[in-house]
C-alpha cells in the first residue's frame, strides 16, 4: 500500500455509497474504490419487504442512484465480487476472484446476512436482497398461503405485504406478541391486534420444529406438534453481521466489527451500517443498529473521520416500519425492562406516542401514526430527559 | 436552487425538518414532508443539502 492507494469501501449498499458521496461532497480528490458482492448497482432495502413485495413498485425503483451518478462520483465500482480476506499490515483486501486491492483507508460496510433454517426444500425463502425479493414475489404469485417464521420487522412487514396481495398469512414466533424484542409487550400487543384485524393468523409462544414437504415445502411442524400447511415459507429469524471474510484479519469481531466512538476498528479501518458495533456516547454503551437511517448517519461520520475531522458518532437511532395503514417510527433504544408510558394520543384511537425510560431517563420514543409529535419528542432522547 | 419532494416516496421521517426547519415541515396526519418555500435563499443551501442526504427515503430532489 501507499498513501496514493484508494480509499476502499467494501459493501456497495447504503452505507458504502453514502461514505463515497460524503467524501466527494467534502472535496476529497483521491481515488475511491467500492466493492460489492451483488451484481446490482447499489439499491435501497427498506422498500423490498414493503412496496416491492406488495407489487406497488417496479424493482428498478429501488436503485439508490442512476448510472450517470457513478461517473460523476468518479467511483471505481467493482460489483459481483465478494471480499474474502483482509491483511491489516499489508493494507490489502483480497477478493473472491483472486485479486488483491491495496487501500490507504478501508471502510467495512458489508452489512448482514439473514439467518436460515437447515432446509433444501423449494419455496422456502429469506428476504435480504433484491434477488431474494423477486424470487419470493414469483413464488407468492401462485400461492394461496404463506407462513412467516419470526415476528420482527421483516416478518411482520412480509405478512402485511402478502395479505395485501390476497394471500392468507400466518406468523409463528416463540414470544407472546410480535415485535416484543423491539418494542416490548404493550406495543407488541397493539401490533398483534393490527395484524389480526387484517386477517393475519398469529401463532405466538410457539416455535418451529421442522419444515416438511417433498421437493417443495408443504408446511411446518410446530414445537407443540401442530402441523400448519403453507404454499410458501419465509424465514425471518434475524440476521448476522457479514464478517466471515474478516475472521483471520486480527480485527475484533464481536457480533459485528467492534469500533470506538469514531467508528474506527483499527488504524486506517472504519466500519459503517449494519455490520458496525460501536460505542455510542449518547447512551454510553456499545451497540449495533440494523436500520436504514443508521447506515446514512454512520457513513457520514466515517467520511468526516477519514478526512481528519474527528467526529464522535452519537445518534439517537431512527427507524420505522409501515404495516397496513400504520406507520410506526422510533428514536433511541428500547432495552429489555424499559418502562413504557403513553405520553400523547391514545392507542384505542389508533395514534399515540410512547416514551420508554431506563433508570428514569428517556432512552426511546415511539410514534404510532403520529409522526410530527414524535419528531418533537426526539429531543427528550437527545437531552436524556427525566 | 429548486426543491421537489416525492410525496409518494416520502415516509414521513421528518429528518428534513430536523436538518432545515426553515424550509421543510410535515403534514400533521401522515407526516409527509411539505415545503415552506420551493426556492430557499443561499443561506439555506447547506441545511437543504443536509436534508437531502439524511432523507432515508431519498424523496428530496434538488435542482441547481
Amino acid at each position: 500500500m501507499s498513501e496514493t492507494d484508494p480509499i476502499v469501501i467494501v459493501g456497495a449498499s447504503a452505507a458504502g455509497l453514502t461514505t463515497a458521496e460524503a467524501l466527494r461532497r467534502a472535496g476529497y480528490p483521491g481515488r475511491i474504490t467500492m466493492i460489492g458482492e451483488e451484481r446490482h448497482l447499489p439499491y435501497d432495502r427498506p422498500p423490498l419487504s414493503k412496496q416491492v413485495l406488495a407489487g406497488a413498485w417496479e424493482p428498478a425503483r429501488v436503485a439508490l442512484r442512476d448510472e450517470t451518478a457513478y461517473t460523476k462520483l468518479e467511483l471505481g465500482l467493482r460489483l459481483g465480487v465478494a471480499a474474502t480476506g483482509l491483511d491489516l499490515s499489508a493494507r490489502v483486501v483480497r477478493l473472491a476472484d483472486g485479486e488483491t486491492v491495496p487501500y490507504s483507508d478501508l471502510v467495512i460496510a458489508t452489512g448482514v446476512r439473514p439467518r436460515r433454517l437447515d432446509s433444501d426444500l423449494a419455496r422456502v425463502h429469506v428476504l435480504r436482497t433484491l434477488d431474494d425479493t423477486l424470487a419470493l414475489r414469483a413464488d407468492l404469485a401462485g400461492a394461496r398461503s404463506v407462513l412467516v417464521i419470526g415476528a420482527g420487522f421483516l416478518g411482520t412487514e412480509t405478512a402485511a405485504a402478502a395479505t395485501q396481495l390476497g394471500i392468507a398469512a400466518t406468523i409463528v414466533d416463540p414470544l407472546p406478541v410480535p415485535m416484543a424484542r423491539q418494542f416490548g409487550p404493550e406495543v407488541g400487543g397493539f401490533v398483534a391486534d393490527l395484524h389480526r384485524a387484517h386477517g393475519v393468523t398469529l401463532l405466538t409462544g410457539v416455535g418451529v420444529a421442522q419444515l416438511y414437504g417433498s421437493d417443495h415445502v408443504h408446511g411446518v411442524e410446530l414445537t407443540d406438534g401442530r402441523k400448519i400447511e403453507a404454499d410458501v415459507v419465509v424465514v425471518a429469524i434475524g440476521s448476522a453481521p457479514a464478517t466471515q471474510w474478516l475472521a483471520d484479519s486480527g480485527l475484533a469481531i464481536e457480533d459485528g466489527v467492534l469500533c470506538d466512538e469514531f467508528c474506527r476498528a483499527a488504524p486506517h479501518v472504519y466500519a459503517a451500517g449494519d455490520v458496525a458495533r460501536w460505542r455510542n456516547p449518547l447512551f454510553e454503551r456499545v451497540m449495533r443498529v440494523e436500520h436504514r437511517m443508521n447506515a446514512t448517519e454512520q457513513a457520514v461520520a466515517v467520511a468526516a473521520n477519514l478526512l481528519g475531522r474527528p467526529t464522535s458518532f452519537a445518534p439517537a437511532p431512527y427507524f420505522w416500519t409501515d404495516q397496513f395503514d400504520v406507520k410506526i417510527q422510533a428514536y433511541g433504544i428500547f432495552p429489555d425492562g424499559a418502562e413504557m408510558l403513553i405520553a400523547h394520543g391514545d392507542p384505542t384511537e389508533g395514534k399515540f406516542v410512547a416514551h420508554y425510560r431506563e433508570n428514569g431517563v428517556v432512552v426511546g420514543v415511539l410514534g404510532w401514526n403520529m409522526p410530527r409529535q414524535l419528531r418533537t419528542d426526539r429531543a427528550l432522547v437527545i437531552d436524556r430527559a427525566q | 436552487m429548486r426543491i421537489t419532494i416525492d410525496e409518494e416516496t416520502c415516509i414521513g421521517a421528518g429528518q428534513c425538518v430536523l436538518a432545515a426547519p426553515e424550509v421543510f415541515d410535515q403534514r400533521e396526519d401522515d407526516g409527509v414532508a411539505v415545503l415552506l418555500t420551493e426556492t430557499p435563499g443561499k443561506d439555506q443551501r447547506a441545511a437543504v443539502d443536509e436534508a437531502a442526504v439524511r432523507c432515508p427515503a431519498l424523496a428530496i430532489r434538488l435542482e441547481q
